[in-house]
């Protein structure tokens, strides 16, 4: 058990810089995920966090102890892989003990633990296949086991659900933070799913182009992006962006998306915006949960208007709607009994409450 | 309604697939023809070797049906089962090629290892001149070998020339190459992950090598040593330039030059032992043909 | 100011540990280990491969006795025999029309064997792979056997159609052909077996797709399975032409380079001059005339490799 800090982390490969110092404190026991799309750098600052790729500038600290030029098998941590990277040739149970019967473990030992891994995935009555006879989720379930048996500081786990089918996906999100809940062991989890990111993490670290964008709890990124790169990663359908502008109209702070299209702001949000300048290009953030069919009471910060829809998707317990607003696309969601059909007239509300006012050049959130 | 058009759509239908079924019949007829007739010329020396095997010299040169055997005799397996010398030779070569086929597994396995997966400086390059290498034939290098040495010899007075050990360093000139080649597309064939987990497991490199590639490799190291095998066994150029005493002489060579004496060849012997000589690598053959036909392919097919 | 006074400082510390255990973390290092166990192999293929080929340059240079440099003097004198001519024209007439048939009769018997239902094709294969896998020394004794001037089994059976005897491998043409006969023999198995791993790597989709298009089983062969098994064709090719080119046991058993010298090709003349007629730089200088076709044999097929790898 133990904390994992990173200090101004460089990965340079050649003249390209990966990794482009990163800064992040992993607190003891807690499960971090890193997220992000491919090529932002999160699978290459786990594998330094391991120890498979040097690092070329900055500290790695595990426990307390820099770790930059400590080999992996001294740094006391396990990985859990995307293609599971089970070894072909051995059981199971050899498989999950290869790492203590290296390390001249007791045989009582290795089997105890052995046993106790198989009980806590559930996989006693797997323990002496070989992973050809396994299924997907099985073979995860044994990577896993082959992290816990070691019983090490850290588990990294590198995008070890994107191999599985979507439903087994949900199935083993589920089995990651039960054991994670059991072992207490502190966790680096890499993927690319904001979904599993969202779910499984205590804290949510979001990279893209070798930086962090933004650290935070599932909750605080959603509601509080602090970029819109942040805004449009997380949360699906995305937020929506449209073009707008800040105006007064009659001592009133508006924000201004078409000629013809304005809405008052919430008191809360004019008292935010107040200083932006007037003349400055903005993006409206708001995600497809505040856009919704109109209700019949007025509610604070809720503006109306009207539309015709371009695209309708019944999801079930939602209808997805998609419109036009001068040339940007934009989604909203409403009631599946709000009557809302493709190419038909449809009036919209939007929640202003929860609007986000970007910098259109920056992709700042203001 | 609907009955009666499929009544009407079926006899068309049907015709239609018959005649295609039909060709693929004629086609398979006509395949089956040409490898019985293709089988028999590939098979014709062999079977011939083993007619004549079984014929005295006196049957053979009554110039009777040469493809019968009319008095079946083992009188030719006898003589050469009980000659020494004859069993000088198959000793020879069985001890040449195992030990070939040792060294060169020592030497080239960890040598694929280090190609497939351990960079260091020049890799790359040695990688591509491990291939090149495999492409110098033997038959280029045998005059300037022999000539060096005789110069060993004469230097340091170790004499390896007409001494049977002296095909163990001759030989994986021959074989390490390829089987190193072989290697490095088997081990390159598994994924990068596992040597991680295995690294962070704590093996040593050594470790990751003997109880994670070799064993996952298995089939690649089988055909590799059978290659390796073949190759030692069936050596002809090197034996026959670098021994010359009898008792020196592997299988090939051996027979050739003992069996067929002057201008009066006996052909009944001669042909038993080619068979005898040819029985090794076609046991192995029969027994391990997927490996071996998996090394055959490997060298083309992988890297 | 903190990150100026911080940075020599660490760079310095940094250093310090960098030296104490320099040697130790070289031995340690992955490419020092990684060098270590590539070493035998390095040493193997420079000691008995590349020294030797230089050296065999170096001994082409010299007289008979290897007592006096002669420059180009045995190539001099090679121009001016007949036999030379005589062994360039063999070995490649040898090599190239063996390594054609070989191919053409290797890919009929692949696309046979793919033919026929899959379970059989074991069987076919592995009676089929017998000459490939027999030494060639002992099965070309076997067909010295069945070409014996007064026994040959051929001979025999021809007899009763009214043809022969034939010389095989007494007269010059016959016994150019018979050389050839057994290289093809042996060499086929090798072609066919490539084919029937490259025929098994076409997907099937690809056919029904080039049915569906209307293409006859001929156009199939020309549109699909040729330009799918290109790179494999290549590669095989120029291996057998390297091979073949340098054959040595065949016609060194079969013929010993008779008669009249009409069967040599560079290996069997070079072993002949210099290990049988004792004149070592002739005998080097002669080998080493396979170099160039070889060089361009191997630069082809190291550009087919390394073209498959960029393209995996």
């Amino acid at each position: 058990m133990a904390d994992v800090t990173l200090r101004k982390v460089v990965k340079r490969y050649d003249e390209v810089e990966a990794v482009r110092g990163i800064d992040l404190d992993i607190a003891d026991h807690e499960f971090v995920v890193l997220v992000g799309p491919s090529g932002c750098g999160k699978s290459t600052t786990l594998r330094m966090i391991a120890g498979l790729e040097d690092i070329s500038d900055g500290d790695i600290m595990i426990g307390g102890d820099i770790v930059n030029d400590v080999p992996p098998k001294d740094r006391d941590i396990a990985m859990v892989f995307q293609n599971y990277a089970l070894y072909p040739h051995m059981t199971v149970a050899e498989n999950m003990s290869f790492g203590l019967r290296l390390k001249r473990y007791p045989k009582a030992e290795i089997k105890s633990r052995v046993d106790e891994a198989a009980r806590m995935l559930d996989i006693v009555e797997l323990v002496d296949r070989k992973p050809k006879q396994l299924s997907g989720g099985q073979r995860q379930r044994v990577a896993m086991g082959r992290a816990i048996v070691r019983n090490p500081k850290v588990f990294l786990f590198d995008e070890p659900l994107s191999n599985l089918d979507a439903k087994l996906r949900v199935q083993m999100r589920i089995e990651i933070k039960k054991v994670h809940q059991k072992v207490r062991t502190t966790t680096v989890y890499v993927t690319h799913d904001q979904v599993e990111a969202m779910t499984l993490a205590d804290r949510v670290v979001v990279m893209n182009h070798g930086r962090i964008e933004q650290i935070g709890t599932p909750n605080e990124l959603y509601h509080k992006p602090a970029t819109k790169f942040v805004a449009s990663f997380i949360g699906s359908p995305a937020m929506n962006f449209i073009p707008c502008r800040l105006e007064d109209v009659a001592g009133k702070l508006h924000v201004r998306l078409t000629d013809r299209l304005a809405f008052p702001l919430p008191l809360a949000r004019a008292v935010r915006y107040q200083n932006v300048p007037r003349t400055e290009n903005l993006l409206l953030g708001l995600r497809p949960e505040h856009i919704t069919e109109a209700r019949p009471h007025a509610q604070p910060g809720v503006e109306t208007f009207d539309t015709v829809l371009d695209v309708t998707e019944p999801m079930g317990m939602e209808t997805l709607i998609y419109f036009t607003l001068e040339g940007t696309q934009v989604c909203g969601r409403v009631n599946p009994n709000a009557d809302a059909h493709d190419g038909a007239p449809f009036r919209l509300a939007v929640d202003l409450n929860n609007m986000h006012l970007l910098n259109e050049v920056t992709g700042v959130v203001l | 309604m609907s009955t009666v058009t499929i009544d009407k759509a079926a006899p068309t239908r049907k015709v239609k697939y018959g005649s295609i079924s039909r060709d693929r019949a004629w086609a398979l007829r006509w395949s089956y023809f040409f490898l019985v007739i293709f089988a028999i010329f590939f098979l014709t020396p062999p079977v011939y070797m083993l007619i004549t095997s079984l014929k005295s010299s006196a049957e053979i040169s009554a110039a009777t049906n040469p493809w019968w055997v009319f008095h079946p005799t083992l009188e030719n397996y006898i003589a050469l089962l009980t000659s020494n010398q004859f069993l000088r030779f198959f000793w020879n070569s069985a001890i040449v090629s195992i030990f070939v086929v040792t060294i060169t597994m020592l030497i080239s396995v960890p040598a694929a290892f280090a190609l497939s997966r351990m960079r260091f400086w020049g890799s790359a390059t040695l990688a591509t001149g491990v291939f090149l290498t495999y492409l110098i034939p033997e038959t280029l290098l045998f005059i300037p070998l022999f000539k060096m040495f005789a110069v060993i010899g004469d230097w340091t007075g170790i004499q390896l020339i007409n001494r049977w050990y002296v095909l163990l360093i001759l030989y994986p000139t021959l074989t390490v190459p390829f089987c190193t080649w072989i290697m490095i597309g088997y081990f390159a064939s598994i994924p990068k992950e596992l040597d991680e987990a295995a690294i962070i497991d704590g093996a040593s490199w050594f470790q990751t090598l003997t109880r994670i590639f070799i064993p996952v490799a298995l089939p690649g190291l089988i055909a590799a040593t059978i290659f390796a095998f073949t190759v030692s066994w069936a050596q002809f150029l090197y034996p026959l330039v670098f021994t010359t005493s009898t008792d020196q002489l592997v299988m090939p060579v051996g027979i050739i030059t003992t069996l067929i004496k002057g201008d009066v060849f006996n052909w009944g012997q001669i042909m038993t032992g080619a068979l005898l000589g040819a029985a090794p690598p076609l046991i192995i053959y029969a027994f391990l043909m997927d490996y071996y036909i998996a090394g055959l392919t490997a060298g083309a097919t992988k890297g | 100011m903190a990150d100026v006074v911080l940075q020599p400082n660490r760079a310095a510390t940094s250093k310090t540990v960098g030296k104490r255990g320099s040697l130790h973390k070289m031995l340690k290092r992955k490419s020092t280990v990684a060098f270590l166990m590539a070493l035998p192999l390095i040493l193997l293929i420079a000691t008995l491969v590349i020294y030797p080929a230089f050296y065999a340059l170096h001994l082409a240079t010299l007289n008979k006795s290897m007592s006096r440099f002669v420059g180009l003097g045995n190539f001099e004198f090679l121009f001016k025999r007949e036999t030379f001519w005589l062994v360039v024209q063999q070995s490649c007439i040898f090599a190239i029309t063996a390594v054609i048939f070989k191919a053409v009769l290797g890919f009929i018997i692949a696309h046979f064997v793919h033919n026929i239902p899959a379970k059989g094709q074991r069987k076919w294969r592995g009676m089929l792979l017998v000459p490939w896998v027999i030494p060639p020394a002992m099965s070309t004794l076997a067909w010295l056997w069945l070409f014996d001037p007064s026994y040959s089994a051929f001979n025999y059976t021809l007899s009763f159609f009214g043809i022969g005897p034939i010389p095989w491998t007494g007269d010059a043409y016959w016994a150019r052909f018979s050389v050839i006969l057994v290289n093809i023999w042996v060499g086929a198995p090798f072609f066919m077996i490539m084919y029937l791993a490259a025929l098994k790597s076409v997907p099937d989709q690809l056919y029904e797709a080039a049915a569906i298009d209307g293409a006859n089983w001929w156009q199939r062969i020309w549109y699909v399975t040729l330009p799918m098994m290109r790179n494999i064709i290549a590669i095989t090719t120029l291996f057998s032409l390297i091979v073949t080119f340098a054959n040595f046991d065949i016609v060194r058993i079969l013929t010993a380079g008779g008669p009249l010298d009409h069967t040599h090709i560079f290996a069997t003349w070079a072993f002949r001059i210099g290990i049988e007629g004792s004149d070592i730089p002739l005998g080097a200088s002669v080998s080493l005339f396979m170099v160039p076709i070889l060089a361009v044999a191997a630069i082809f097929i190291l550009r087919d490799i390394s073209k498959r790898g960029n393209e995996a």
